[in-house]
């Protein structure tokens, strides 16, 4: 640009002198001073029009002299097709892995929620001294969105099911009962119909009903929806609108599941719903108002509470809200996975643009008369060092291109390959934004890799380049190459061992005891048959041994238990007690929590969990005796230490009436996976049995469904079909759904471990073969460089296993210089993905040992295809060659 | 200028102003100026450049490693750039001109084939 501006100045001081001299001349010839100046001027012709030619000419110039260098560089690059295919091919590889994680990772982590200003969408949830963030109660809700003051909505969701009957088949379908506030806040708008009015959302309200795009579409698919009943649990819903088949929501819950309806919470009739102690899994989204920060919500929420507090202070002391931004909460627990991911593709990226450098610098060695001669006929070191660019421009260029192609299949089958754990994994696709982002980095690579040696070789000390036959300062290309070497090892040894620890990590899950037998476990849930709901309580607790004695009599089952409340790795449910003995507590936040199973007599029968002490539970512990219930060693350790708690009670001021003896100890349970960590606070258990539930409770629970936990002969997941059949025969009404063999539960929740492991070890392939063609490429180049030498040395009298020596010595160097450097890195940064870790420390010794062996030999091996080449050398041929 | 005058002005072709201008300096270095009037000189003022044309020529030429200036004082001791031609352009030159005799030839060849009546 300043060249030009000189150039433009320059010329116009030429145009003046050029009409100076014209003047003079016609003055000479006679004409007075004006008309002389006045001729030249119209001789001289258009100023401005020859100021924009002359200006075009520099354009047009640079232009063609692009067009030639790009011409060259084309021929160049084609009379050595095998340098540049693996250049391509390398960078290719870079960048289109990196591209298909970087989508990935943008689709699940970086990328906002599809909400409009999602960055103003957070979660409110109660905070427990004992057990941390939990659901709310819904009387707390309603005086929440009364008494705050940042927010502009709140919105309350419950998950839940209902038994769809009257259209075909009795079938069980996923619901969320939501306020009305709650598709407005998310942005979403009814593809047909509307949202609820607040007067659906109200207890009393008319039963209405919205109903998700997939589900309308797959079960209707007319237009004519509206207005039409759907007898959900027995009670007519009208639909009044149909959300877009897209919409997405996470689940806070251990599974994850769309929703095929939506009913208001509001209505709901549930009593659990009305009281303030009980908190039936309700949650909260909201959004704040514009400009509030998420800080001062939390605080407006702490005012909140303190107010409630006040208002309810056996209920609400001690309880604290929290207010998390969604995305937070929806991340939280892959961040660590992807972050680990990120970091390895980064690696995968940095091996290949080393490997291009090498490369590039090899190459560029080999042309250093080509460079003396160019400079001697005349040609600028500028000119030089462009088409030398213009040369790696191309190669990145193409690597890009290549990258892309690599990348869109990359990501596609990575979207195959995504487990459903991952949230968005539907939204996933190839992000521009991110191509742009990787093809800059190729090319900002191919400049600087290219720039570096062009420089260093186009200013060669002519003669001696000339007289030597280009073999000037191999010593300082020499050095660059091994140091870009033992990089690419020592990256390639930090990915390795990276991903050893995962693998392992996964290896020792899989071997963790969960506590229970999981094998030929099957576990499902069955919806009552609604006449069941307006049953007393007595008929309920035969209908519930009912069932079980039918599905215990379908053959190849070899026990039964019904499953309620909470479920290993599928749902969460706590209680609140205190011992007896003990001053009761004066809140319910201030209580201690257990882990609260309510089973029936067969539970331990399929679980085969172990029972330490005493006995569990049995037929007898029905309505009619005492209660009891049986707890887990961790809750005997945690509230009686070394006391013995057979025959201890527990105090209970929810639910139950009376308090409750304890007769057993079981071994403890995995509640939340196989890597139970930090987020599970509360590890105490205990087990109920089912039919001692209270009157009212149980009603509550025949108006929904119970779960049921089976052990079968054989695969589990034959027998769902039988037992569904024996359940229909019973009672046409109970409907069967949700039928999951317990070992594929667990093998899910590792799922998205899996995942990554697999993903690691395609990364660590990719590094290998990247750095195993590094060093071959070194070492080639090396054996090339210095075969006159070699042939002198073997025309002197060397031995052939001598030379063979030196070769695999020098690469042997080279590659321990690089595990070194890599396990001493490994060493401080595997420290990083601690959290992620388990059953093996982050400087596991057996597996750094490993990786340092695996990478050496892989480094000989690279080394040994042209150290056979060296031996073989032909004495006269080598003396010869320049 | 009239227009008579304009009419008798033949275009000249880009690239046969560079030829003209690596000619004149066959002679030796010149400025700008010089070149112009050079041309209309050693042409009997049939060729009259726009002289404005020139500069773009110039640039053009030195571009391409052509001709190359040096700084340098006029007859009437003013300041003014000298060109001159460079090897490369003393080739062009040769190059050129055998191009153009051919060129010229075969014109002539079509307007006027030997043997031919007609005007003459």
């Amino acid at each position: 640009m300043r060249r030009g501006k000189r150039m433009m100045e320059d010329l116009e001081q030429d145009i003046r002198e050029h009409i100076e001299m014209e003047t003079q001349d016609n003055i000479e010839r006679g004409m007075s001073p004006v008309e002389a100046r006045y001729a030249a001027v119209r001789k001289f012709g258009n100023v401005t029009r020859v100021k924009e030619e002359t200006r075009a000419v520099w354009s047009f110039i640079w232009l063609e002299q692009l067009g030639q260098d790009i011409r060259y560089a084309l021929r160049m690059l084609g009379k050595s097709p095998g340098f540049a295919a693996i250049a391509i091919l390398t960078l290719a590889l870079g960048v289109g892995a990196n591209t298909s994680l970087f989508s990935v990772v943008n689709g699940v982590l970086l990328n906002p929620l599809p909400y409009p200003h999602s960055n103003q969408v957070v979660t409110a949830a109660n905070w427990f001294p004992g057990y941390g963030e939990g659901s709310i109660s819904y009387p707390d809700f309603l005086d929440w969105v009364r008494l705050n003051h940042t927010f502009s909505s709140l919105a309350a969701y419950r998950q839940n099911s209902f038994n769809l009957t009257g259209q075909g088949d009795a079938e069980r379908v996923s619901a969320m009962e939501i306020s009305a506030s709650f598709f407005p806040l998310l942005g979403v708008n009814p593809i047909i119909g509307r949202d609820f009015s607040s007067a659906e959302d109200q207890l009393g309200g008319p039963p209405a009903v919205i109903l998700s795009g997939g589900f309308w579409k797959t079960k209707f698919g007319s237009s004519e929806i509206i207005g039409k009943a759907l007898s959900l649990d027995g009670t007519d819903y009208t639909v009044v609108g149909v959300i877009p088949e897209d919409f997405y929501f996470c689940c806070e819950t251990i599974g994850f599941r769309l929703s095929d309806v939506y009913v208001p919470i509001g209505v709901s009739k549930d009593p659990w719903m009305r009281d303030r102690r009980i908190t039936p899994g309700v949650r909260t989204v909201g959004r704040i108002k514009q400009g509030v920060t998420v800080a001062e919500a939390g605080a407006d929420m702490d005012g909140v509470a303190r107010n409630l507090a006040a208002a309810y202070p056996d209920i609400e002391k001690d309880l604290g809200i929290v207010v998390t931004p969604l995305k937070q909460v929806m991340v939280h627990d892959i961040r660590p996975f992807l972050l680990v991911l990120l970091a390895a593709v980064s690696f995968v990226l940095l091996i290949a643009c080393v490997n291009v450098a090498n490369l590039l610098l090899a190459r560029s060695t080999g042309r250093g008369r080509e460079f003396a001669i160019r400079a001697a006929l005349g040609a600028s070191q500028g000119r030089v060092v462009r088409q030398l660019l213009t040369e790696s421009v191309l190669l990145a260029m193409a690597g890009g291109a290549l990258g892309l192609l690599l990348a869109s299949w990359g990501t596609r089958a990575a979207l195959a390959a995504l487990p459903s754990a991952l949230p968005r994994a539907n939204n996933v696709r190839l992000d521009p934004h991110v191509l742009l982002f990787t093809l800059i980095i190729s090319l900002f690579a191919g400049i600087l890799f290219g720039l570096a040696p062009a420089i260093r070789t186009s200013r060669p000390d002519l003669h001696e380049t000339l007289k030597e036959g280009g073999r000037g300062g191999s010593g300082v290309r020499y050095r660059a190459q091994s140091i870009f070497v033992i990089v690419e090892m020592a990256l390639a040894v930090v990915l390795l061992i990276g991903t050893g620890l995962t693998l392992r990590t996964l290896v020792s899950l899989w071997s963790v005891n969960p506590g229970f037998d999981s094998h030929n476990v099957l576990s499902f849930s069955v919806g009552f048959p609604p006449a069941l709901a307006s049953a007393d309580a007595n008929a309920i607790r035969a209908t519930l041994r009912q069932f079980t004695d039918k599905i215990a009599s379908v053959p190849g089952v070899s026990a039964v238990s019904v499953s309620n409340g909470a479920i290993p790795l599928n749902h969460e449910s706590a209680l609140v007690f205190w011992r007896e003995g003990q001053a009761q507590p004066a809140t319910e936040a201030s209580m201690p929590f257990a882990l609260w199973y309510r089973v029936g007599p067969d539970y331990l029968k399929v679980m085969k969990i172990r029972l330490l002490r005493g006995r569990f539970l049995t037929a007898q512990d029905d309505a009619n005796a005492p209660g009891v219930c049986v707890i887990d060693e961790d809750f005997a350790r945690k509230f009686f230490g070394n006391e013995d708690p057979i025959g201890r009670r527990l105090n209970f001021d929810l639910v139950y009436t009376q308090p409750l003896r304890i007769v057993g100890v079981v071994a403890h349970v995995k509640q939340y996976g196989l890597d139970e960590t930090v987020h599970s606070p509360v590890q105490a258990q205990f087990y109920m049995p089912l039919l001692q539930l209270p009157d009212d409770q149980l009603k509550t629970l025949a108006s929904s469904t119970t779960g049921f936990i089976i052990r079968t002969q054989g695969s589990p997941d034959a027998f769902a079909g039988a037992v569904r059949d024996a359940l229909r025969e019973f009672n046409s009404k109970a409907v069967l759904y949700a039928p999951e063999a317990m070992d594929h539960i667990i093998s899910q929740s590792l799922a998205a471990r899996r995942f990554a492991v697999i993903l690691l070890a395609v990364f660590a392939a990719l590094a290998l073969v990247l750095a195993g063609i590094g060093i071959y490429g070194v070492i080639s180049y090396i054996v090339g460089q210095r075969t006159h030498e070699i042939g002198i040395r073997m025309a002197l009298g060397a031995q052939r296993s001598h030379v063979l020596k030196i070769v695999l010595g020098q690469g042997a160097r080279l590659a321990l210089l690089g595990v070194v450097i890599g396990l001493a890195a490994a060493a401080g940064l595997t420290r990083l993905m601690a959290t992620i870790l388990y059953g093996v420390s982050a400087t596991d010794p057996l597996t750094f040992a490993a990786v340092a062996m695996v990478l050496t030999l892989i480094a000989l091996a690279a080394c040994y295809l042209p150290a056979r080449r060296a031996v073989r050398i032909d004495r006269l041929v080598a003396l010869r060659h320049e | 200028m009239s227009t008579k005058e304009q009419a008798d002005r033949i275009e000249l072709l880009q690239g046969t102003l560079d030829l003209l201008i690596l000619r004149t300096l066959l002679l030796g270095p010149a400025h700008g100026h010089a070149i112009a009037k050079t041309i209309e000189f050693m042409s009997d003022d049939v060729l009259q450049v726009e002289q404005g044309s020139l500069y773009p020529a110039l640039h053009r030429l030195i571009k391409r490693n052509w001709i190359s200036f040096e700084g340098g004082t006029s007859e009437n001791n003013r300041r003014a750039k000298f060109y001159q031609l460079t090897a490369k352009g003393r080739r062009q030159l040769l190059v050129e001109t055998r191009k153009w005799d051919k060129l010229a030839g075969a014109i002539a060849q079509i307007l006027r084939p030997a043997g031919q009546e007609g005007e003459s």
